[in-house]
């Protein structure tokens, strides 16, 4: 999977950072928003880091709340 | 109506035109909303909110989802200028979109006069990993001891020599933009790129002046050995829509 990420014409690592740290950060009015990118940050970090998170526990990472 | 809207950004000056046939996510049709000169950039969200949440934890969907909004922002950009919003920045219905444009109208116009004819530019350095030395096979316990130390000191030597370049880089290339930004250094197993990422930067460029600024950048590269430049973008200004007045609820 992350083979094909670097392959993308825009690298999907790059549109990341912008999305997920960069931009207007706004609550709206659901419940998904900051919070849970965040979360989905943390989440993705686990999947980016697997090394780190391996050391860190055994799995699960990105399922804590 | 009472359909949740995506937000993907706000801009200024944009005709219903501007926006003919272009798609956000799940493929629904990209609209605008606009109070006094701002427009907000929307399209339907996914009705279901738990769905959506569940979508973002996967990587492939996380990635479809942003690429979308990504489509979005950078197609509008091209019109006129953008404040981009984060990912997934969803509200109740059209008339919640329209009370955020009338309560922080100061705020986006600020910020749109600021970012108005910038774009980002995505700079990233890195040091090559060079394929360590053939070690001599170790006679003894402390001959391996000492060819562990002088790989230390070699590895820390190299890696104050990259931080000061960076630092050289970083400072030049600050110095013709309007403002910079740092992103983390990204990982070499999700950007599949060689050698380690030791600078992940954005800085924003007058539109005029963009070639001045990749031209500086190679330039400074040349003059670094040590280091492999990559650019990306342009960019709509991801990296740079803090309010001046920091956080808000």
């Amino acid at each position: 999977m992350t083979r094909a990420l670097s392959e993308r014409s825009v690298a999907l690592v790059d549109v990341l950072d912008r999305l997920l740290e960069g931009g207007v950060v706004l609550t709206g009015d659901l419940t998904l928003a900051i919070a849970d990118v965040e979360l989905v940050r943390i989440s993705l970090r686990a999947l980016i880091c697997p090394v780190e998170a391996d050391r860190d526990s055994e799995n699960d990472l990105g399922r804590r709340p | 109506m009472t359909a949740p809207r995506y937000v993907y950004a706000i801009g200024r000056a944009l005709d219903p035109a501007d926006l003919a046939g272009l798609v956000g996510i799940d493929g629904a049709e990209v609209h605008r909303i606009a109070h006094r000169d701002l427009v907000a950039v929307v399209s339907a969200a996914p009705a279901d909110e738990d769905e959506l949440r569940a979508r973002l934890e996967r990587l492939d969907e996380l990635a479809v989802v942003a690429e979308a909004h990504h489509a979005v922002v950078a197609a509008v950009a091209t019109q006129t200028a953008v404040v981009p919003f984060r990912l997934a920045t969803i509200y109740r219905d059209e008339h919640r979109v329209s009370e955020l444009l009338h309560q922080r109208y100061e705020e986006f116009a600020a910020l749109l006069d600021r970012l108005t004819g910038t774009v980002e530019v995505g700079v990233k350095l890195y040091v090559e990993e060079r394929a360590p030395a053939p070690a001599a096979p170790s006679t003894s316990g402390r001959a391996y001891l000492q060819q562990l130390s002088q790989r230390h000191r070699r590895r820390d030597e190299k890696w104050q020599h990259a931080a000061a370049a960076v630092e050289r880089v970083d400072s030049s290339l600050g110095a013709l933009a309007l403002d910079r930004s740092r992103h983390r250094p990204q990982s070499a197993q999700l950007s599949g790129a060689a050698g380690d990422n030791v600078l992940n930067a954005a800085y924003l460029v007058p539109t005029g002046r963009l070639t001045e600024f990749t031209d500086l950048a190679e330039r400074l590269a040349q003059d670094e050995p040590a280091l492999r430049l990559e650019f990306t973008g342009p960019w709509a200004p991801y990296s740079f829509t803090e309010p001046e007045h920091g956080d808000q609820s």
